[in-house]
């Protein structure tokens, strides 16, 4: 698909989506939306999208990382962990009318973020022949933290459902529909046996916010977390209820350490894990 | 239709009821289907006792049994072959009846015009095999919520008018069931079409069937039936005597809506405060609960709508959000919402309790928070001389 230039006319409200550190998923969720796509098209122009415009010339370098805008609708997938992201994105919130993150890394930092809790030199040397190549900031940070959000989808992936809603409700001027409640609601609503009930599995769908559709006890796998916290998380009960589904305190800090192990409300596991440890919780009491 | 058949048709349904094997269960589901019904019953799947459409007796849950406790649901396997030895499971018929989510209408654009359809489409005739005593009074409670006032649910009413309901006593309570000190079960109460009590043993596997309206009687009389014999009839009785006996669970000895409007500052709310994970898994397993909430769709091009209802719990936030925020904030006004509705205010509200003791809110809890264990520290903490407490 080619972006073709458009006339100045064109009454259709503008879309850009942005890329910052990430693996791009998120963004492609856009494309998979194979039988809305051309709906969506009609509706937005799509003025600023690097993961469907063809790079010019051989070397593959001449697509713009930056877009002039404005747009009115700015998708941002990723998040900052360069110097030059951190001023990238204040460029994309002055070109952007209406800036929606999409996903875990965009929202809670992503599961780069777990240079947060270690020392980023220590990974450089680790992962990298030549660290002195890599120019790095030591923490991985959500977009929020740079500039003012609209909105936060969260997943990662993305759901589609969940995108497209997005899209729509702010092309219909109203307040998208994305509830913040556990994983559980959609789980019964679904019709799921529970897997933390039935089977013992740990699960955190209780602490976990909605928007997959309760996928992984669907297929008799607890959830782990991949739409990060749902609104007021009971973090130590959950982890109370972790312990008692047999996770060790080392399984239960690590179990949080995923996509969204920079979330805030995850702050206090760590030592709630480890309090676990001090005082089981006594028995029918 | 049998000779036998013939016989119990000119008969009127007396109390002494009728005596049928496996076959005659065989042959309902068959009768069922064949009469154009849905027939929805228990099945073993993923790893619990689930309701689904049967396609033939066959899928029965035929020598499965559960072990429950709080928090906690197994199926365990039974040497007596019996299809109704366990009690309330992960869903009940308000999936059916009063369904998680249903379309209401939807609206479209047409050359300018804005045309409007209901979602009034014929609902299946459901026929509800194996409903337990406890979830016989809580689709009465539920009549009563969603038909029985000013506002009537249409949607409800279309399913429930057709449906029939097919009781099978309790014989093998949980150790979380609470139904005899509800009021509600074992024994089954009325509104029913056929009511059958389950015996499985060294004399066999049979069933004592009763019927309990025309439609009940007209079908029974199509089942390989034979008259009840007094031993069946007094060991299908005594069967369902003892497990009143056997109740894993109960209610404290009092008057729960009295005791939940003089304990609303009771530091026990406190403490279940901070074990609830506000999931809102009690109000979705729980046969009585009915809230709902709405949600509007729109399409892309912005010239079609539905319009959506799916069920809520006063769990989320979003459920008590007015303006400036929800109103009931904390773990402690959400639980607390929640019991004192089932147990108090639904008197107030509907003339009966909200709770019918079938413990699935105890069972699927995730962390295990006990309706009765609940109920019971609020009601010592209203006594003025308080045990002292056992040393443990
Ligand atoms: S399986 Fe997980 S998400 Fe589903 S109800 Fe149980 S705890 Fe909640
Ligand atoms: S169940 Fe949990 S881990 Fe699985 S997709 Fe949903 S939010 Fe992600
Ligand atoms: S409150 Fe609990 S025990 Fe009572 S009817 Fe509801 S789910 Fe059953
Ligand atoms: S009582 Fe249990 S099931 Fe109900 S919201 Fe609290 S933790 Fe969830």
């Amino acid at each position: 698909m080619t972006l073709q230039p458009v006339p100045a006319t064109d009454p259709r409200p503008t879309l850009a989506v942005w890329k910052f550190a990430s693996c791009d998923g998120c963004q492609l969720t856009l494309l998979d939306c194979e039988d809305e796509l051309l709906g969506l098209t009609e509706r937005v122009r799509i003025d600023h999208f690097l993961e469907m415009t063809p790079a010019e010339g051989a070397d593959g370098g001449r697509a713009r990382l930056e877009g002039r805008g404005p747009y009115d609708l700015s998708l941002v997938e990723g998040s900052i962990t360069t110097a030059e992201d951190a001023e990238r994105i204040r460029h994309v919130r002055r070109v952007s009318r209406y800036l929606v993150t999409i996903g875990a890394c965009a929202t809670a930092g992503g599961i780069q973020a777990l240079r947060n809790f270690a020392d980023v030199d220590d990974f450089l040397a680790a992962v990298y022949a030549r660290p002195e190549y890599i120019s790095t900031l030591a923490t991985s940070t959500p977009i929020s933290a740079h500039v003012p959000v609209d909105f936060e989808l969260r997943g990662c992936p993305i759901d589609r459902g969940q995108l497209l809603e997005v899209v729509t409700a702010h092309l219909a001027g109203r307040k998208p529909r994305i509830p913040g409640h556990s994983v559980c609601f959609e789980c019964k609503r679904r019709g799921t046996t529970c897997v933390t009930v039935a089977h013992g599995t740990p699960c955190l769908g209780p602490v976990t916010h909605a928007g997959c559709g309760a996928l992984c006890p669907a297929y008799g796998r607890g959830c782990y977390g991949c739409f990060g916290p749902s609104d007021k998380p009971d973090l130590r009960s959950m982890v109370a209820q972790l312990r008692r589904d047999g996770m060790s305190e080392r399984d239960i800090q690590r179990v949080f350490r995923t996509f969204n192990a920079a979330s805030p409300e995850y702050a206090p596991v760590p030592e709630l894990a480890a309090e676990e440890r001090r005082d089981p919780p006594a028995e029918g009491s | 239709m049998t000779a036998d058949a013939d016989v119990n048709a000119a008969r009127p349904p007396g109390p002494d009821g009728l005596v049928m094997g496996k076959d005659g269960l065989a042959a309902l589901v068959d009768v069922l289907i064949r009469r154009g019904f849905t027939v929805v019953g228990p099945t073993a799947r993923d790893g619990a006792i689930v309701l689904a459409e049967l396609t033939s007796a066959d899928e029965l849950p035929y020598g499965w049994g559960v072990e429950l406790e709080a928090g906690r649901y197994r199926l365990r396997e039974r040497s007596d072959g019996a299809a109704f030895a366990h009690a309330a499971g992960p869903q009940s018929w308000k999936s059916f009846l009063h369904p998680s989510r249903v379309r209401e209408w939807s609206a479209d654009r047409v050359e300018g015009e804005l045309v409007l359809t209901a979602d009034r489409g014929t609902p299946p005739r459901y026929a509800f095999l194996g409903v337990r005593p406890c979830d016989l009074r809580a689709i009465a409670v539920q009549d009563r919520v969603l038909t029985g006032g000013a506002y009537r649910d249409p949607g409800y009413e279309g399913r429930r008018s057709g449906a029939l309901l097919i009781v099978v006593e309790c014989t093998e309570p949980g150790a979380t069931c609470f139904c005899a000190s509800m009021g509600t079960g074992p024994a089954a109460g009325p509104g029913h079409d056929l009511v059958m009590t389950e015996v499985a043993d060294a004399r066999g596997h049979r069933f004592w069937v009763r019927s309990g309206s025309r439609e009940g009687a007209e079908i029974l009389a199509e089942l390989p039936t034979r008259p009840a014999d007094a031993e069946t009839r007094e060991t299908a009785r005594a069967g369902v005597t003892a497990a009143a006996d056997r109740m894993g669970r109960s209610m404290p000895e009092a008057d729960l809506r009295e005791l939940m409007a003089g304990t609303l500052d009771a530091p026990r709310w406190d403490d279940v405060a901070g074990r609830c994970l506000t999931c809102g898994n009690c109000t979705m397993v729980c046969p009585t609960c009915f809230c709902t909430t709405t949600e509007d769709v729109t399409d892309l091009t912005g010239d079609h709508a539905e319009r959506w209802r799916l069920w809520d719990s006063c769990f989320d936030l979003d459920f008590s959000n007015l303006h400036g925020g929800p109103v009931r904030a904390s773990a402690r006004s959400r639980y607390r919402q929640w019991m004192t509705h089932k147990l108090g205010t639904w008197y107030d509200q509907f003339g009966s309790s909200g709770c019918v003791g079938c413990g699935r809110c105890i069972v699927w809890c995730p962390v295990g928070i006990d309706i009765t264990e609940e109920a019971a520290a609020l009601h010592d903490w209203t006594r003025p001389e308080r045990p002292d407490p056992e040393p443990s």
